[in-house]
């Protein structure tokens, strides 16, 4: 599936098998988007929260 | 049917692959977004979405831990607890736990100004290593090797209105080979050991600066240390890392709360995901 980055408008590939919470990043301008819903053909995504401080494992 | 819920605020690889695993193992999995959830002083244990047992695999250590205090307090059974999530989250207390309860770790100091924090590493002398207190994957985390570096870091944390950022965590630089060990522990058994080696011109060993794993032995001394510092720091699903200090041995250096085990899963025989849905559905009936 192809979507199309809010940012800088390249072309982002969803894979097949990608799950709501993912990240997607976009190749060009480096956003990272999280997908909130996915159904067979359709996928809405937001900007993702930036890589906070206390991130971790 | 034993109902799993993962609780995560960013899916990666190690939530997809506990997710999957425990609806092949035919248990019931939901995966519930940290970011989404809504919570007040009356909310009761009858809450679906949750089911018999929590994971908890937020990313971020504050929601996390702040998420467990209300998941418990509603009576639900959370792994790892909100205590073994405090302790892991913040290294001071992590290396305060392991010395209390003599697990070998590498000599810390602790200064809560900029003032003593430069006096402490005149005191102590270089190299010394520098690291945030909260926070992963080697960010933050700096040899400092004279004095101008120690200015610059100083400079560099003032500039920072993140509290911890005035909390000083200076560690003794480890003479270790460059590379350190990761074991992930499940309840009382180690499932995983890998070294980790540090890429070309890099001397932190985390996978998200570069580093490679390779399978390690579990020597018997290994596995007693290892289960000492989970035992430690309260138990359940962890990462220990460790140092191999040249004179010393094994020196444990952190105990990881929501760990990652992308890199060990490469090169580990053994199922890593299975045996924390082994974990979850005994823990479910306690």
């Amino acid at each position: 599936m192809k979507k199309e980055c809010k940012d800088c408008g390249a072309e982002l590939t969803i894979p097949q098998d990608s799950m709501v919470g993912e990240i997607i990043t976009c190749p060009d301008c480096g956003t990272d988007f999280e997908i909130v819903s996915k159904t067979e053909d359709t996928v809405e995504m937001k900007e993702a929260e930036s890589v906070g401080e206390d991130w971790g494992q | 049917m034993v109902r799993i819920c993962i609780i995560y605020d960013k899916l990666r690889f190690e939530e997809k692959k506990i997710y999957n695993d425990i609806q092949q193992k035919g248990f019931e999995a939901t995966l519930v977004d940290g970011k989404s959830l809504i919570f007040d002083t009356e909310s009761s244990k009858s809450d679906s979405r949750f089911g018999d047992i929590i994971l908890q695999r937020v990313i971020s250590y504050n929601r996390g831990l702040h998420l467990t205090y209300c998941l418990e307090q509603m009576g639900l059974p959370v792994v790892n607890s909100s205590s073994v999530s405090e302790i892991c989250g913040n290294k001071l207390i992590t290396s305060l736990i392991l010395k209390k309860n003599g697990v070998p770790t590498p000599k810390t100091t602790f200064a809560f100004s900029t003032e003593s924090a430069r006096e402490c590493m005149k005191k102590l002398g270089y190299p010394l290593v520098v690291k945030p207190i909260i926070g992963s994957w080697g960010r933050g985390v700096y040899q400092i090797k004279d004095q101008s570096m120690a200015e610059m870091m100083l400079d560099s944390r003032q500039e920072n209105d993140n509290s911890f950022s005035r909390i000083y965590y200076f560690q003794e630089l480890i003479d270790r080979p460059s590379r350190d060990i990761r074991c992930i522990v499940i309840g009382d058994q180690i499932v995983a050991s890998v070294f980790r080696y540090s890429s070309e011109n890099e001397w932190r060993t985390n996978v998200a600066v570069g580093g490679r794993t390779e399978m390690a032995p579990l020597t018997s001394e290994l596995k007693e240390i290892v289960l000492k510092a989970s035992n430690a720091v309260g138990g359940g699903i962890l990462g220990v890392d460790l140092m191999e200090d040249k004179e010393r041995g094994y020196l444990v250096h952190e105990v990881n709360n929501t760990v990652e085990f992308r890199g060990a899963s490469a090169v580990c025989k053994s199922d890593i995901a299975g045996a924390m849905t082994d974990y979850l559905v005994k823990m479910s009936s306690k």
